[in-house]
């Protein structure tokens, strides 16, 4: 922990118009950690990542790279700096071969002048051995990327981020599209990029995901920071009780309690034992 | 290779999936099929067909649409149409003519500013697709009506005819015709020397495509052009190379006709823009861009060349040929749907 931060908010705050998507949020990710960002829709997740990968700047606040401020100018600056997000819909092309998509827009060449022609030889290679290095046993690099499953095509993306230098992997949420046992290969891939030294930052909307993999915890609620934890200082439902926005999910108990029959009257009741074993109880304190 | 044991064990995987779901995958499968069956059918019914001079009649058209298919399906692939390919071609063998014949330019000469010309509507075609974000469709839409009416009106106003003629008296056309128009004799059977430009230029298109990273850069661009984007392919630059490449062809058939007449009609190339469109979408490249293949195209051509001359071989109605080339269409079509319906199927 007394590391420099590889990338450190202070502070940050950023408008659109009249609208605050961002105030006062102060976190930081460092080599070998994950650092969760968790928030509801609209909490100023999709804010925080474009100023981390340098879509946006901040309006306040300070962005310290390595423990020095900086300012990126754009996303080709962030990349330079190592900083690689990848996006939700995955930059990939559903029909090009896996290998294609690997290098897509930094094809290794090989031979000279009018004879400079896509290195396909190594370009197989290397995408079979990348992904086999994350644990991906890709049944055939020509296969089109469309025929890889959700959590398939996130590990690609991740390995691909990480074979270009990144040393900091920007994910917005990954798992958030992806079936139970997808997911969970995912969160195996964070953990592995932790594990080889690269900082991580985590989006997502689900307390479940960012809990076990997480080292510190950023929790966003319109656009205002409820709290940046170090895992020790936090636990599971305590973040998932400030996620869920305990009184929110209680009011919507009081509202679909009109019938205890009716099935919103049982969904009413499940939320208000939920919100009970969360330590929300319902005369809302 | 640390990961030979791996990466074999994970080979013997691949073949137990199918062959023939990754045959399935070839673009060019479909239309290698279709012109095998082609051939066998017209050479069972005509012996004039299958013979060297039937070959070389049904060469030669095939060549002439084969040179422009293959840019056509670059250009597909990477996500456009030009539907003024057709008249591209008027236009640049109407150049040619009327600056040799009528201004006295040394052919060459005319020839490069033919070259420059249709560069200039290529970029132009580009450019505007590239800024305006507008389909290509209606973009070229407007190039090939504006270029329909020039070709005409130009040639009329210039020659008082609608055709340009007297080429074939000018200096140099000798060696042009040598070049454009010449033929090559094998086992004393002429060919036309168009046949050899077509077999070049569908090697290197298909080089282009497959092993350079432009190519990997058209496929990208017409797959998903903001991905691409988002991973630092130039996307614009791309585009427009790809309607410079076409119009170049243009120019290339255009002088080619041009030369091999010694004169040219005002309406040259106009409705063939079409053809090229369906060669390419026989030979595997998918209306919506992203998949498709160059040698594909180039057979879509050879079936165009073999029914065209085939059904006069057999002594038929030449109206038949319409309706065969809309039914190969259609069936090409479905074939395609499967494919992409197969590649775009996730989860396994």
């Amino acid at each position: 922990m007394t590391a420099t931060p590889m990338l450190e908010l202070r502070g940050v705050r950023k408008t659109f118009g009249n609208v605050i998507s961002l105030d006062g949020v102060s976190t930081s990710v460092r080599a070998g950690e994950v650092t969760c960002v968790l928030g509801d829709n609209g909490a100023g997740k999709s804010t925080l990542i474009k100023i981390l990968s340098g879509v946006h700047r901040p309006d306040a606040g300070e962005l310290l790279l390595d423990g020095a401020p900086v300012t990126f100018a754009g996303p080709r600056d962030a990349l330079d700096a190592g900083i690689a997000t990848v996006y939700q819909d995955l930059a990939m092309i559903p029909l090009m071969a896996i290998w294609r998509n690997f290098f897509l827009g930094r094809e290794p060449t090989k031979g000279r002048g009018p004879f400079r022609r896509f290195d396909s030889r190594t370009a197989r290679a290397v995408a079979r051995e990348q992904l086999l290095r994350m644990g991906i046993d890709i049944r055939d690099p020509d296969q089109p990327v469309g025929t890889l499953s959700g959590g398939e095509r996130q590990s690609v993306a991740i390995a691909r981020a990480v074979y270009f230098g990144a040393r900091l992997l920007i994910l917005d949420e990954p798992t958030s599209a992806l079936g139970v046992k997808q997911a969970g290969m995912v969160l195996k891939h964070i953990v592995q990029a932790r594990d080889r030294g690269l900082g991580v930052v985590f989006i997502t909307h689900n307390p479940h995901h960012a809990y076990p993999v997480g080292d510190r915890f950023l929790l966003l609620k319109r656009g205002r920071s409820l709290g940046d934890h170090a895992k020790a200082d936090i636990t599971r439902e305590e973040m998932t009780a400030l996620m869920a926005g305990g009184a929110e999910l209680e009011e919507l108990a009081h509202e679909l309690e009109r019938d205890p029959a009716s099935p919103a009257g049982r969904v009413a009741a499940d939320l208000t034992e939920e919100a009970s074993a969360l330590g929300i109880h319902p005369d809302g304190r | 290779m640390t990961t030979a044991s791996t990466v074999k064990a994970a080979d013997e995987r691949v073949r137990s999936i199918g062959l023939v779901r990754r045959l399935l995958l070839k673009p060019e499968l479909g239309a290698v099929i279709g012109a095998v069956v082609i051939f066998v059918f017209f050479s069972l019914l005509s012996e004039v067909f299958r013979s060297p001079s039937g070959v070389a009649n049904w060469l030669d058209p095939a060549a002439t649409i084969g040179i422009m298919a293959v840019p056509v399906a670059l250009l597909m692939i990477g996500g456009h149409f030009d539907l003024s390919a057709g008249v591209a071609i008027g236009t640049a063998g109407i150049t040619t003519t009327i600056l040799t014949t009528q201004y006295n330019m040394v052919l060459w000469v005319a020839m490069a500013v033919s070259l420059l010309v249709c560069l200039g509507i290529g970029f132009l075609n580009g450019y505007l697709v590239v800024r305006t974000g507008l389909p290509s469709f209606i973009i070229t839409l407007s190039t090939f009506l504006g270029l329909q009416g020039l070709n005409v009106g130009v040639t009329k106003l210039i020659t008082d005819q609608v055709q340009v003629q007297g080429l074939a008296d000018e200096p140099f056309y000798d060696g042009a015709h040598a070049v454009f128009a010449g033929t090559i004799s094998i086992g004393g059977q002429d060919f036309q020397i168009a046949i050899l430009w077509w077999i070049l230029i569908t090697a290197l298109g298909s080089w282009v495509l497959l092993r350079t990273r432009f190519g990997n850069w058209v496929f990208a661009i017409g797959g998903d052009l903001g991905a691409s984007r988002n991973v630092g392919v130039p996307a614009a630059r791309t585009t427009i190379t790809l309607f410079m490449a076409v119009s170049a062809a243009a120019w290339f058939v255009g002088n080619t006709q041009a030369i091999r007449l010694g004169s040219i009609q005002a309406v040259a190339g106009f409705g063939q823009e079409l053809i090229f469109i369906v060669a390419a979408v026989i030979g595997g490249c998918l209306l919506t861009g992203g998949f498709g293949s160059v040698i594909g195209a180039s057979v879509g051509a050879l079936i165009f060349g073999m029914t065209s001359q085939g059904i006069v071989y057999a002594g038929w109605d030449s109206d038949w040929f319409k309706f065969f080339l809309g039914a190969m269409l259609l069936l090409a079509v479905l074939a395609n749907r499967f494919v992409r319906r197969y590649a775009e199927e996730s989860g396994k």
